[in-house]
């Protein structure tokens, strides 16, 4: 080999940790050149979605399951940490672990009945749990506010430095984003991962291979929860305040939206997936209003010419070519 | 080695399986045949515990695993192949063989998000394992293929590769040649005699009468769910009710 192609080896040996490393430095810096609080508001925002569409994308993309409700396990997160920090007096990033833990011990009292079901049942079931948790929202106001909402959360602190601004919050919310992004790199690459994907192409020679199904299927869905809980609670701390407006249904959707425009089965495409949509509205002001509509059209069109979304179509293409490529050249 | 005792499954009123007994015995080829919707692959599922069997048992060794779910069946060192291919199509070859290595590969949680040396290192052997299969199956240059860009003899060959590549004990084989051309089949006969010979025990549902008369030890006969004979190769060709099971088919569908 010669020095060239060992770089490009070495490069490609180790594409994903190099992709993480220059996304964290891109992260690491970006505040230097651009100090605006609306932009790295936007950019938080992103950080906090991404968190909850990669458990998403772990449990729709790789598993090849459906959920219209992940907005309700965000719901709990950031309700849970509002009520132990604002009324109870906790430390946040003690009542962010330990809601997340009961956030996951939900989800599987929520999940072992419901993942029995599948294709449009399981989109019924969790689209069912979602208005649940909307409901009580509005409802329980004595504890959550009712429809105006949960205010006076108190922000993040690290080593006793107040996180309240959108600075000191982009260099909290963005290292733990990386850190769940690569622990879910970690996973898909995993025997684990190739279970997962294995068992939403084929469940019965999954389980004839030794796939304990309905065990896996109930894991990657309290993880996603679990990461969904973490989003909601970084989502109250950030805002120090709540209203259950933010936790509907079609924040649900929005969250499938942006899972499934990225990739399914692409961690990056999350990111991706992730981005697009929250930036759109940012750029396109009629966007806001036809918001929607539009997330629909999109879904139509991406999925029409790529059904495994964007980032994983193209990906999948780029491959198939290659490969073909190099067939020829054998021959 | 492999005992059916008695085994019964009924889909609604239908009974797929009467009352059918038989033996697999260690290291040899036992085959069952019977026209279409005799059963076969109906055995094969409620051996392996993709169905549930109604009545009788089935016991490896003198254990009952008739009953057990079917994602423990590999860890008996059992593996099988379906009738209609059953493969991960969005999966490389590669993928696909490694995942007949669920029953050796790391699936502790943590181990998997953090991936640490010794993880990274049983990962690389596994797939060395599975390179080794797909070379055996001739597939090595298409291990980076999504398997359903490849052509159906290829596909045929990746199951079988991902059966073996655990090294099972027992393997069930279900139409491994169908839709294969001439050429294909012989080569996926000799591996299978060659398997064989190197000390598998192999319960094989085929239609192709060729390849049952050179490879079987022993050949079962299925119709309608009854066993109707039992025998060695020479026995079954000249059985009159087997002979008849099959013209009888043949006279109705001409
Ligand atoms: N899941 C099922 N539900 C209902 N009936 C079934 C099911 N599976 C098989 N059957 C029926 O059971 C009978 C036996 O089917 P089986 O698939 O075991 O036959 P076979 O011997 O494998 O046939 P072939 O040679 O066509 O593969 C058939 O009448 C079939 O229609
Ligand atoms: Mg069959």
């Amino acid at each position: 080999m010669s020095a060239k192609d060992k770089i490009l080896y070495f490069i490609w040996l180790h594409r994903t940790g190099l992709t993480v490393g220059a996304l964290g430095l891109v992260l690491g810096f970006y505040p230097l050149f651009q100090d605006n609080p609306y932009f790295l508001g936007i950019s938080n925002l992103i950080g906090i979605y991404l968190i909850v569409t990669i458990g998403l994308n772990l449990f729709i993309g790789y598993a090849g399951q459906i959920s219209l409700g992940h907005a309700g396990f965000v719901a709990l997160g950031a309700y849970g940490s509002a009520i132990l920090t604002a009324d109870l007096g906790w430390n946040p990033w003690l009542a962010l672990i330990i809601v997340a833990l009961l956030v996951g011990l939900a989800a599987l009292l929520v999940g072992i009945p419901t993942l029995r079901l599948s294709g449009h049942y399981l989109a019924m079931a969790t689209l069912g749990f979602n208005i649940v948790i909307y409901t009580i929202l509005i409802q329980w106001d004595k504890i959550t506010g009712g429809p105006s909402g949960f205010a006076g959360i108190p922000p993040l602190s690290v080593f006793g430095m107040p996180i309240d601004d959108e600075l000191r919050f982009h260099y909290v919310i963005w290292p733990l984003a990386i850190i769940f992004l690569t622990l879910a790199l970690n996973l898909v690459r995993s025997g684990l991962g190739l279970g997962l994907a294995a068992l939403a192409q084929n469940e019965t020679a999954a389980s004839a291979l030794g796939i304990k199904v309905s065990r896996a299927k109930i894991q990657v869905f309290v993880l996603s929860a679990v990461l969904a809980s973490v989003g909601g609670s970084l989502f109250a701390h950030c805002f120090t305040f709540v209203n259950p407006h933010s936790f509907s249904i079609f924040t649900s959707l929005e969250l499938v939206t942006m899972v499934v425009i990225g990739g399914l089965g692409s961690v990056w495409g999350s990111l991706f997936g992730t981005a697009l949509i929250v930036l759109m509205p940012e750029y396109l002001e009629f966007f806001e209003t036809y918001k929607d509509i539009i997330h629909g059209l999109i879904l139509v069109v991406v999925l029409t010419v790529f059904p495994q979304g964007l980032i994983s179509g193209l990906r999948d293409m780029a491959r198939l070519k290659i490969l073909q490529r190099r067939d020829i050249a054998q021959h | 080695m492999l005992s059916i005792d008695h085994l019964t499954k009924h889909f609604g009123g239908l009974p797929a399986l009467n009352d059918v007994s038989f033996d697999c015995p260690a290291g040899r080829i036992t085959t069952l045949i019977g026209p279409n919707g005799a059963g076969k692959s109906t055995l094969i599922n409620c051996v392996t515990g993709v169905l549930v069997p109604d009545k009788g048992s089935v016991r490896l060794e003198g254990t009952e695993i008739g009953r057990e779910p079917s994602y423990r069946i590999p860890y008996h060192g059992i593996a099988r192949t379906f009738q209609n291919l059953a493969l991960f199509p969005r999966l490389s070859v590669l993928e696909n063989v490694l995942s007949g290595l669920t029953v050796e590969a790391e699936t502790g949680f943590l181990k998997s998000i953090f991936r640490p040396p010794a993880t990274r290192n049983h990962e690389r052997r596994l797939r060395l394992k599975a390179m080794e299969m797909l070379d055996r199956f001739v597939l090595a240059g298409k291990a980076d293929w999504p398997v359903g860009e490849l052509s159906y003899g290829d596909r045929k060959r990746v199951e079988m590769a991902r059966a073996l590549v655990s090294g099972p004990r027992i393997l069930f084989l279900d139409e491994p040649v169908a839709g294969l051309n001439a050429e294909e089949s012989a080569a996926i006969g000799e591996e299978i005699c060659r398997l064989r010979n190197l000390g598998l025990t192999i319960l094989l549902v085929e239609h192709d009468m060729d390849l049952v008369m050179a490879v079987s030890d022993g050949i079962v006969v299925l119709d309608s769910g009854e066993l109707i004979a039992q025998g060695s190769p020479e026995e079954i060709r000249h059985n009159p009710k087997v002979i008849e099971a099959y013209l009888g088919r043949m006279s109705v569908t001409a």
